[in-house]
């Protein structure tokens, strides 16, 4: 593999085929050329790149817990401070922080200590690589779940659809946080996501970054097709690209005709339910949601 | 030695907050609660005042608490916290992460009741709950001890690598005010030194992986090495107090031994009671009866052979808990049967007594009558239940 490619996150990894998180990774530290330390949270990322004896990290990482993402950077960022005002690092020695988390470890059991470091100000970036479940454990629902997806803990059934509730708005909530700097991206758009981490990298202070990240096993579809499904979540409206930059809404990918949600729920086996009689209400509310949503954002940039 | 002290007199809380002040360390990330609260408050007004350089994090929790103390200890900062009561337990998932991580993050005990009901006031089930956690504890009978045995506490986590907690009594001893003594800075400063973490996140040359997953066939191995250290932590702690005897003048042990020598009946008792308790012996020494007291300090790693050792004449013993072990005896008791268990047949007597819950008041003569009253080792008892 590419040596400059993997120069942070070596390939001796053991994500599932088709999983976007080591380009995640890579695309993120890749935006910049100071030192890193990175920061885990127990998850798909910890599990697979950190088995004893080995460790695919060529650069400072930590994992400590599942809902400390922020506190640990906080930490982190704190003895930088310390250390640096008694000349134990020198000035000119430009040290990044950076935290990569699933959904599960920042919509729900993480949420307050990220929301404790956001507000307290601290130098790091947060990136939530968004696989819209606990897939770690198989495949839960989360507060990241979409309304209508079959998971092991809202399964479909006779009397159920699925997950009855819409899906957390986490950039909201982030944003209220007032920070610099802040984007939604998708792992099937890297050119996006490179120029957003280095945006963000450049910045100093919190800043966030919330990516799509297909699974392959739980969302149910063919490894090879992460890419086209990830770029469907988009050509919906379903995962629009935008950023919050200083207090401004940018869009930064639209069409004048984006594709029905069916044309991404049907890749999918999480979905498959809804293409049964009965379904149809399920994907008409889905697609009102959608269309809200992407008012919404559109009406946030033209304010 | 004694020219480089000064007498003040002080809160527990505050005399902990004086020995962080002249420990001054890198990093503290904090969170209230009563009745710790005093210790991190009078630390932020030093640092308001320039008179320590540390770097505050107010978090959010004693979760992030304890989570932002294992960032900047791995990040190789000396580090600090203070808690109490649901604080500590709130931090309990952490505090084996900062142990198995080999993090030697101080952390001062206001030791105070749980929930529910919900009190705010002292005991040690806050202290006791966690006391599997893989940190070491030193209890304090008082301020004296409380600012002592931080500097030893500090000195011994970061020897062998282990966090440690210095335990106070909730109230009693946080909020009474005591007259103790105060060493130099510069006998502080040259005592603690300069701290340097083994393992540094931050040594980019050498870039290591902190918290990996471990399975079934390395685990054991993990933990089976942390024990070693843990056992390190009991030869170490004597050698630091034997040090810190040179500077101080006060030579502490791992337990202290109060007229046990000829002593047919003792009491065993950790934090302040154990105070009460010496006024108690006195008073009956006085009458003539040949009681005495065990006062423990070190409670983990505990010192098995040691407290064996000065228990081993001791004909009659009350173990004094101020916890309750629900659905089990109490803990110190539990820890002073297994001592006499490795050195005694089975006529020994040992009398588990719970006191203090929630605060409840003990006396001087409480304690009195305890030691009048006949101990046959067969149930728990209580002082001042109404």
């Amino acid at each position: 593999m590419n040596k400059e490619l993997t120069k942070h996150l070596a390939p001796g990894h053991s994500t599932c085929a088709g999983c976007g998180i080591p380009a995640i990774v890579r695309t993120v530290l890749d935006a910049t050329d100071d030192l890193v330390v990175v920061v885990s949270v127990t998850g798909c990322l910890e599990v697979t790149s950190t088995l004893y004896p080995y460790s695919a990290w060529k650069v400072p990482f930590i994992h400590s817990a599942f809902e400390n993402g922020g506190a640990t950077a906080a930490g982190i960022d704190g003895a930088l401070k310390a250390l640096r005002k008694r000349n134990k690092i020198p000035a000119e020695k430009k040290i990044k922080v950076v935290v990569f988390a699933g959904d599960g470890g920042t919509y729900d059991i993480g949420l307050q200590s990220l929301s404790g470091a956001l507000e307290r100000g601290h130098d790091f970036l947060y990136v939530c690589y968004d696989n819209e479940a606990y897939m770690n454990t198989g495949g839960q629902r989360s507060g990241a779940t979409p309304f209508g997806a079959d998971t092991e803990t809202t399964p479909a059934g006779k009397k159920s659809f699925g997950k009855k509730e819409k899906r957390k708005d986490l950039m909201s909530i982030v944003i209220a946080h007032h920070i610099k700097y802040a984007a939604q991206a998708n792992v099937a758009y890297l050119p996006d996501l490179a120029k957003k981490a280095k945006k963000a990298l450049e910045l100093e202070g919190p800043r966030f970054l919330l990516v799509l990240q297909p699974c392959t096993n739980l969302w149910k579809y063919a490894t090879s097709e992460y890419v086209r499904i990830g770029k469907l979540a988009t050509e919906t409206n379903f995962w629009p690209l935008y950023e919050y930059e200083n207090g401004v809404y940018k869009i930064n990918w639209a069409t004048e005709k984006p594709k029905p949600i069916e044309e991404f729920l049907k890749t999918q086996g999480r979905f498959k339910h809804l293409f049964r009689p009965g379904g149809e209400k399920v994907i008409a509310e889905m697609q009102k949601e959608v269309d809200e949503d992407w008012k919404r954002l559109v009406n946030l940039v033209e304010v | 030695m004694m020219n480089n002290s000064k007498k003040i007199a002080l809160t527990g809380g505050a005399a902990a907050a004086e020995a962080l002040k002249q420990i001054n360390p890198d990093v503290m990330p904090v969170y209230p609660i009563t009745p710790q609260t005093p210790i991190v408050e009078t630390f932020a007004k030093f640092v308001a005042d320039g008179e320590a350089a540390t770097e505050m994090i107010e978090v959010e929790s004693e979760h992030s608490a304890m989570s932002a103390a294992v960032g900047a200890s791995a990040a190789g900062a000396r580090t600090m916290t203070a808690s109490s009561s649901q604080g500590i337990l709130l931090m309990a998932e952490i505090l084996p992460i900062a142990f198995g991580t080999r993090l030697p993050i101080l952390m001062l005990v206001s030791a105070r009741a749980i929930s529910a009901p919900i009190n705010i006031h002292g005991d040690h089930q806050d202290v006791m709950f966690v006391r599997d956690s893989g940190w070491i504890q030193i209890f304090s009978e008082n301020a004296q001890e409380v600012y002592d045995n931080t500097f030893i506490a500090l000195r011994l986590a970061e020897k062998v690598r282990l966090p440690a907690m210095v335990i106070m009594d909730g109230f009693q001893t946080s909020h009474s005010v005591e007259n103790l003594e105060i060493l130099e800075n510069s006998v502080v400063k040259n005592f603690v030194g300069e701290y340097q973490s083994k393992n540094n996140l931050l040594d980019f040359e050498n870039p290591k992986s902190f918290g990996p997953v471990s399975l079934p066939n390395s685990y054991f191995e993990f933990k089976r090495a942390q024990i070693e250290a843990m056992k390190e932590a009991e030869t170490e702690y004597k050698n630091i107090c034997h040090e810190y005897g040179k500077i101080s003048g006060r030579n502490y042990d791992y337990f202290e031994s109060y007229k046990l020598d000829d002593a047919e009946k003792a009491i065993v008792v950790a934090g302040s009671t154990a105070g009460t308790a010496k006024m108690a012996v006195d008073e009956l020494r006085e009458q003539g009866e040949k009681v005495g007291l065990l006062k423990i300090k070190l409670f983990r790693p505990f010192p098995y052979d040691k407290i064996a050792e000065a228990l081993k004449n001791v004909k009659n013993i009350a173990v004094f808990d101020r916890t309750v072990s629900f659905g089990s005896k109490p803990p110190i008791y539990s820890e002073v049967v297994e001592c006499l268990y490795m050195i005694r047949d089975t006529k020994y007597i040992i009398q588990p007594y719970i006191y203090g819950l929630g605060g409840r008041e003990i006396f001087k003569e409480d304690i009195k009558k305890i030691f009048q009253e006949n101990w046959d080792g067969k149930e728990t008892k209580y002082i001042g239940l109404k």
